[in-house]
């Protein structure tokens, strides 16, 4: 019984990496001959940060049960730190993919510990407290990126909150970050295979922690606290495991986000609590907890709004009906019960399990 | 003596988010939800007063009444439509999803209606700017009338919730909803109420705000919504006292260290502030420790 369960996560895992590779396969093929607009070119990258956004905050949400509304600041994070070391490094690294490679661990590795630093104090909250004090945070990195100014010289990195000037930089020092503009000139390293490469990495350190003992333990504590508490689950432990691993993850997204544009700002349309909340958005439509359902509402959602172009302005309008029709549809006890009375649901959940 | 006028300007904008925090904290203490979709009820309350005063030349007046109307009915009918199916829903996560749905609905409804530029928005307001102190703090009518409004809607919602039958029974229905029930309140009407109410309160600080900054965009609403949100969670969520104290305070902190610290961290202060009082009082300044029971 037990042999027949792991085998059936391991196709399910595989079936979850498969989708991608073909899509990959797909897509590359298209591009070799010509059938992709030039601006789907441009998406490509996009996505998969999106997907890798997605699919890391379904740890928190889904998995860890618990509501996050400040991802896009660890994205920010990763974004920041990795673009700063690719740009420092620019003149010593000369070899891109090992450059990015480790711009990419870094990205990871800080996220990581912010989202550890700020995991710690903050988990003990609960519920729509927890999530009003993420969505907080996520402002406050946000708010402190936009003032921060480091510069670089023969002397060394030099810091300051006020302005560039205040660096004190020799002749030839150049400013990195420069407050609220930001980060110009990273290298454009991001391309749609290592885009590809990183979901499939973030895929596998997800799949396969929801299915370790760990992970097990991460959504005993979901589904019930105080009994997973009572047999002697470290709470404060597996909810820093699984939040600071969405945030590393995130991380990851951002440093891809940030190596596919030559100019990176932290503006309230791309690292602010509108982003977090559309990234939520991806994993509530794509089912709470279900892996593969945020990857597929991810590339959906992404790409719907390129598919409405015509539509120009009704398009999130459209969006927000979908939306609200589909949560009721899906959540309302009503809805539900209608639907399993004329039992269309197991009609189509039947081909969904065999698949 | 600017220290004292910054003091005063905070005061009268931590009232306007005084106001909003009620919308919240209510609705909050009723229905158990964050309703997202409040801050841009602000945003069409400004979008009335806008449409029926600069547009359609009505009297002020009008347009205030016309406003008031608007986000009552607006708040009642969100709360059947998108709210209401989803009260016994499995996930509190779903009726979230659904208020930030109904969010983008606003704001494009706005948007198509009105368009993205920025309008002017004509200050509702006709009280002269008062001078103390030699002309030394200049207090603009619109502050007067935002924290006489404040004052005069928290006393009339504190005597409304004490006195008032309709708002025992709000009382009873956010303490135990299915004693209410069978106390012989109806839970359903009591929620509409509390909606109509704390959007009606939307549109009264949908106009302050806009009298006070005269900018109005389909986003209008959503920053000053989520700052007031912060409030009611500051003051601890479902209590009205709460919610002025947190209003106010937020709203001098962020004038303050806009004034001395740096313009641009003031939100990072206020959500800092926010964070420390969370972390030492979990559920707020006037929030009650709710038990919990296995």
């Amino acid at each position: 019984m037990k042999k027949l369960k792991i085998n059936k996560n391991l196709k399910d895992n595989l079936i979850t990496y498969g989708i991608i590779i073909i899509a990959y396969v797909i897509m590359q093929i298209m591009i070799k001959t010509g059938h992709v607009s030039s601006l789907m070119q441009g998406l490509l990258v996009p996505l998969c940060v999106y997907i890798i956004l997605a699919v890391s905050l379904n740890l928190t949400v889904g998995i860890l049960g618990e509501l996050s509304l400040g991802h896009a600041g660890f994205m920010c994070v990763g974004a920041f730190t990795g673009a700063f070391f690719s740009k420092c490094m620019q003149d010593i690294i000369t070899i891109d993919i090992l450059r990015f490679v480790i711009a990419i661990l870094i990205g990871a590795i800080s996220a990581g510990i912010i989202g550890l630093l700020i995991g710690m104090p903050v988990l003990r909250l609960k519920g729509d407290y927890l999530a009003i004090v993420t969505l907080a945070f996520g402002e406050i990195i946000k708010n402190i990126i936009n003032v921060l100014y480091i510069g670089k010289d023969s002397r060394g990195l030099h810091f300051s909150m006020k302005d560039s000037l205040s660096l004190g930089l020799d002749a030839e020092g150049t400013v990195i970050i420069n407050g609220a503009q930001g980060i110009t000139g990273t290298p454009k390293n991001s391309t749609f295979t290592i885009g590809v490469i990183l979901i499939i990495i973030t895929l596998f350190i997800v799949l396969n922690l929801i299915h370790s003992r760990d992970g097990r333990a991460i959504m005993s504590i979901r589904d019930n606290l105080i009994a997973a508490e009572s047999i002697g689950i470290n709470i404060t432990k597996y909810k820093l495991m699984a939040f600071s691993i969405s945030a590393s993850l995130a991380g990851i997204a951002g440093v891809l986000y940030s190596h596919n544009l030559s100019s990176l700002m932290a503006t309230p349309k791309n690292f602010g609590y509108n982003m977090s909340i559309m990234i939520l958005v991806f994993v509530v439509l794509g089912g709470i907890g279900n892996i593969r359902g945020s990857i597929i509402s991810a590339v959906i959602l992404t790409l719907l709004p390129e598919v409405l172009r015509g539509l120009s302005n009704y398009r999130m309008l459209i969006y927000s009906i979908v939306l609200i029709v589909m949560m009721l549809f899906n959540w309302s006890p009503k809805l539900i019960n209608l639907r399993e009375k004329y039992s269309l649901k197991r009609l189509f959940k039947k081909p969904k399990e065999v698949q | 003596m600017s220290f004292i006028s910054y003091l005063i300007n905070g005061i009268s904008l931590g009232s306007v988010y005084a106001i909003i925090a009620l919308g919240y904290t209510m609705v909050y203490g009723i229905a158990k939800m964050l309703n997202f979709a409040h801050g841009d009820v602000i945003m069409v309350g400004g979008f009335a007063v806008f449409f029926a005063v600069s547009m359609q030349g009505l009297p002020t007046f009008a347009g205030m009444l016309l406003a008031v109307v608007l986000c009552t009915v607006l708040g009642i009918a969100i709360e059947y439509i998108a709210y209401r199916p989803l009260r016994q829903a499995a996930s509190s996560l779903a009726v979230l999803i659904t208020a930030i749905g109904v969010s983008y609905f606003l704001q494009n409804v706005a948007l198509l209606i009105f368009g993205a530029n920025t309008k002017a928005f004509t200050s509702v307001v006709t009280i002269p700017a008062v001078k103390l102190a030699n002309e030394q703090i200049i207090i603009s009518g619109e502050t007067i009338v935002t924290i006489i409004s404040c004052i005069i809607i928290m006393t009339a919602l504190t005597l409304f919730i004490n006195k008032t039958k309709a708002g025992q029974a709000m009382l009873a229905v956010s303490e135990d909803k299915g004693a209410a029930q069978l106390m012989g309140i109806n839970v359903n009407r009591t929620i509409s109420l509390t909606f109509a109410i704390g959007s009606a309160l939307a549109a009264i600080a949908g106009m302050l705000l806009c009298s006070a900054y005269p900018s109005l965009t389909p986003y209008t609403g959503s920053m000053p919504g989520i700052k007031a949100f912060v409030a009611a969670v500051f003051g601890g969520i479902g209590s009205i006292p709460g919610a002025l104290i947190g209003g106010i305070v937020l709203g001098v902190i962020e004038i303050l260290s806009k004034a001395y610290i740096s313009s641009q961290l003031s939100d990072a202060i206020v959500f800092l502030v926010l964070i420390v009082v969370l972390l030492v009082k979990p559920t707020g300044i006037l929030g009650k420790k709710i038990q919990e029971k296995v």
